[in-house]
């Protein structure tokens, strides 16, 4: 036991409660990796990883963590209080100073101010909330595009709440019930509170057919279907599973990465939120294909209803016998252990997910090694998005050549578009991969406004901006790629030309400003001289020359050497923009913004 | 017994060069006579590679690499020198130098006259490249914190950390460019678990940590490093026999250093070995 030191600060009662009630009862997944947990190389800290809950039960009970609270977790976890003291610092949605809080308060009220939210007049919904007397924090995108502006509530002594999320399921997924939809064929149509209902619609029959099959099977099918990951960076999903099962005699993990925070971005809410069954089975598929007993979700702390119905369907399943010591009878153990993120960007980073998971700050490791040989506690890893994960049912049960027959050769199956922007039917919408943009625009109705479509903002704040002139682009990996635009996550998001462009740039460039975990010198740095160059094209109409002859220096460092994809796609989204013009003044004799554009 | 060593063959700016297999990229360049800039890299500590400025071309590799911290691999083609190598450590250079004070970082220095790194073209009339400004931290009559100097490489928490002292005083807190090294809530030294080894000043390469002997000598225009003498010596506290490196100045110990590569300290020290010489010139004795 290290030899820790502690201030002379304790917690009061309600803080000890809060620690007790937020990590006292470690489920069978905790249990089972106590003794195997480990952070750095020289690292040892067997009960680190419940860093994070602990956190989150300070943070709710009083709004703020103190010194006290803060001492008693270290004491509980034996937890250095300076290394403890930088995680917490690192989430947006924990504070460290006291807040001038009347005492019943109940909540503060996050705001979007992202795109999505920022064209769909926030600031009035901002100011409404601060003229009655609301604690507003201004947050980053919070992933209910299509509902802008989007809010949530981080309850203080009670639970967290969205108050959108009583809108009826078919304003989120205008095709809901459509008999075509393979991925959100549940979605609105099965009660996602009940695992009979699940399964009396098809549900865990996959499953059943994988532990027929046997692991091999189950990895070739995935492997031939094509299947790439969902997140953006498009990996084969086959080739991981299997670089994950060929790994022997060490403990393995599968993990839910459910931390979508890419601005634009609601998909894996909505999947979770509405066929939350469908996440766990297709997890546990995972786990059994690459044997990996442990199966992790790591859900964005802003998603309380997603993580109340996977936590309903875990126990569930639990009780049914899917996971456990026998999982689903396939006679290997298999259980699931949900933890929520604290409002970090960086944390969908796969590796910064697991340092956030282990309980240290949410910061990016470098790769190689990749997680399939060190992923999370430094062990053999499989981790996908709940779209990637739910892709594998379909594959399964029909077969990769049926899935194939969907989309195009290099790009198979459906997608997941989380559609936003001035459109009158913003959604979560499934198409065919090869459909193009303006099929996609079309679905989600006239443009908004009297203006017309300036510009479309794919893959999200990482991704690019693509012209009019882009509608005939096929929506697949390969086209978008030729066309030098990218799907990333999903994200399309429609500008008019009403809008000005420069207000959302200058946003973009301060998001990853704000989300750079700090680490590296190229993109620390880097996003803040990107953001003051945005921010003196705003004030001043124009870019000094000597400015003007940076920005081409400041992006191709971050590309180059930042240690992360948030570094490398820093830049993307605002140099497309500045390449379409979207900078440059209506009349076409505006500023150059940059030398050669 | 024999141990075999298995040796990769790798190419570096051309030249064939073979190195024992786990040789990071930056020490075999070093083997192959060609110098790398470090700065979050160092001899006796775990490679963090968050700084950036030893970045290298790896063909088949889309971003640069963290020479410290990769390991040569047979068949590697690395560039050191390449257009993107040489844009990238200049602008990481520019990057810190817009960005904290790096006047009393003089390896750096060298580094970026060879790059030509410009920190000041960040600044305009109109526009002032924003920067880390902190007052010193002055807690105690043994070392000074002034962040404003800060690189952010790590070294002080790895040497208060896993990599040295074990006692886990200080650690990055916050995000960004907020992100700074902090004891928990900021507290002061003395309240804080610091137990005043010194091995954070012993690791930092750019006087962000230092000595309060140094940091006074400096205020006073009485810091004069070319007309200091260093003695090595064996501390004389107790049996370990750490190496002791006194550097003095008209004749008085003004910091106290051990060598990186010495076999019993790995440049480590004690508060009695770091601090323990006051006695030697008490004040009294001048």
């Amino acid at each position: 036991m290290a030899d820790l030191f502690f201030g002379d600060d304790v917690a009061d009662d309600i803080e000890i409660a809060a620690v007790a009630t937020a990590i006292g009862a470690p489920t069978a997944v905790v249990h089972e990796t106590e003794r195997l947990v480990y952070g750095g190389t020289h690292r040892r800290h067997d009960h680190r990883h419940l860093l994070l809950p602990a956190l989150h039960g300070l943070q709710n009970a009083k709004g703020w963590i103190s010194p006290g609270g803060l001492n008693h977790v270290c004491e509980v976890l034996q937890v250095p209080p300076a290394e403890a003291y930088g995680v917490a610092t690192f989430y947006e949605m924990f504070r460290l100073d006291e807040p001038e809080h009347r005492a019943d308060v109940t909540h503060v009220a996050h705001v979007c101010v992202d795109a999505a939210c920022q064209i769909a007049a926030n600031e009035e919904l901002i100011a409404e909330l601060e003229a009655n007397g609301e604690h507003v924090h201004r947050s980053p995108c919070l992933g209910q595009c299509e509902r802008a502006p989007a809010q949530f509530r981080q309850g203080i002594g009670g639970p967290d709440s969205v108050p959108a999320d009583t809108v009826e399921v078919a304003r989120q997924i205008p095709q809901q019930g459509d008999p075509s939809l393979r991925l959100l064929r549940n979605v609105g149509v099965v009660d996602p509170t009940s695992l009979d209902a699940y399964r009396a619609n098809g549900g865990y029959q996959a499953l059943a057919k994988a532990i027929e099959m046997g692991p091999a099977e189950v990895c070739t099918a995935v492997a031939d279907s094509g299947l790439s990951g969902r997140g953006g960076a498009a990996f084969p999903t086959g080739v991981k599973w299997r670089a994950v099962a060929a790994e022997q005699g060490r403990p393995k993990h599968v993990v839910a990465n459910c931390d979508e925070s890419e601005p634009g971005t609601f998909k894996d809410r909505i999947v979770m939120e509405h066929d939350p069954f469908a996440v766990i089975e297709s997890l546990t598929l995972a786990g059994l294909a690459t044997g990996a007993e442990n199966g992790w979700i790591y859900i964005r702390g802003e998603y309380p209803l997603a993580t109340a119905r996977l936590e309903n369907a875990v126990i569930q399943a639990r009780e049914a016998g899917l996971l456990g010591a026998d999982a689903a009878e396939s006679g290997h153990r298999f259980d699931i252990e949900i933890r929520r993120g604290a409002g970090a960007y960086i944390c969908g980073e796969e590796t910064a997910l697991f340092a956030s998971l282990e309980g240290f700050r949410g910061e990016p490791r470098s790769k190689p090694p990749f997680p399939t040989t060190h992923g999370l506690f430094r062990e053999p890893t499989a981790i996908n998005n709940p779209e990637t994960l739910i892709n594998t049912l379909d594959i399964v049960l029909h077969g990769a050549e049926d899935y194939r027959s969907r989309g195009t050769e290099r790009s198979p199956g459906t997608k997941l578009l989380c559609v936003s922007g001035r459109v009158s039917e913003p959604g979560l919408y499934e198409v065919e991969f090869g459909t193009t943009l303006g099929q996609v625009l079309d679905l989600a109705g006239p443009l908004t406004g009297s203006g017309t479509l300036a510009a479309v903002l794919m893959g999200g704040a990482a991704g690019s901006f693509v012209g009019p002139d882009a509608l005939d682009m096929p929506l697949t990996l390969e086209d978008t790629r030729e066309r030098g635009t990218t799907l990333g996550s999903g994200v399309v998001m429609a500008f008019t030309d009403e809008i000005d462009m420069t207000d959302v740039l200058v946003r973009i460039a301060e998001f990853f400003k704000n989300e750079s975990c700090g680490q590296c010198v190229p993109c620390r740095v880097g996003t803040v001289r990107q953001h003051e160059t945005m921010v003196q094209f705003q004030t001043k109409g124009s870019l000094s020359p000597q400015r003007r002859s940076l920005v081409d220096d400041i992006a191709e460092v971050m590309v180059d050497a930042s240690i992360c994809g948030l570094g490398h796609t820093a830049a993307s989204a605002i140099n497309s923009a500045m390449d379409l013009g979207l900078l440059s003044k209506s009349n076409g004799e505006g500023p150059q913004f940059r030398e050669g554009s | 017994m024999t141990v075999t060593e298995v040796s990769v063959n790798l190419t570096i700016n051309g030249q064939a060069v073979s190195v024992p297999e786990g040789t990071s990229i930056h020490k075999a360049c070093e083997s192959a006579g060609i110098e790398t800039p470090t700065l979050c890299w160092a001899e006796n500590l775990t490679p963090v590679n968050v700084c950036r400025v030893c970045v290298v071309e790896v063909e088949g590799s889309r971003a640069l690499v963290p020479s410290c911290a990769r390991a040569a691999e047979d068949e590697m083609v690395v560039q050191t020198d390449s257009p993107r190598v040489r844009h990238s450590r200049k602008m990481v250079l520019e990057f810190l130098g817009s960005s904290v004070d790096l006047s009393q970082a003089t390896e750096l220095a060298e580094w970026m006259r060879h790059y030509g790194a410009d920190p000041d073209r960040y600044d305009q009339p109109d526009l002032v490249a924003e920067r880390i400004s902190e007052e010193p931290k002055i807690q105690d009559d043994l070392y000074i914190r002034d962040y404003d100097k800060c690189v952010l490489c790590y070294k002080c928490v790895e040497a208060c950390g896993d990599d040295a002292q074990h006692t886990y005083a200080i650690a990055v807190s916050g995000r960004g460019f907020g992100a700074r090294i902090s004891t928990e809530f900021d507290t002061v030294l003395p309240d804080s678990a610091c137990v005043y080894c010194g091995n954070c000043i012993g690791v930092c390469p750019t006087g962000a940590i230092q000595f309060k002997t140094e940091f006074d000598m400096r205020a006073a225009g009485e810091w004069r490093p070319d007309e200091q003498d260093v003695t090595t010596t064996v501390c004389s506290f107790c049996g370990v026999g750490c190496n002791l490196e006194l550097h003095t100045q008209d004749d008085r110990i003004v910091k106290v250093t051990s060598p990186a590569d010495h076999s019993v300290t790995h440049g480590h020290l004690c508060i009695k070995g770091r601090f323990g010489w006051q006695y030697v010139q008490p004040p009294t004795r001048k």
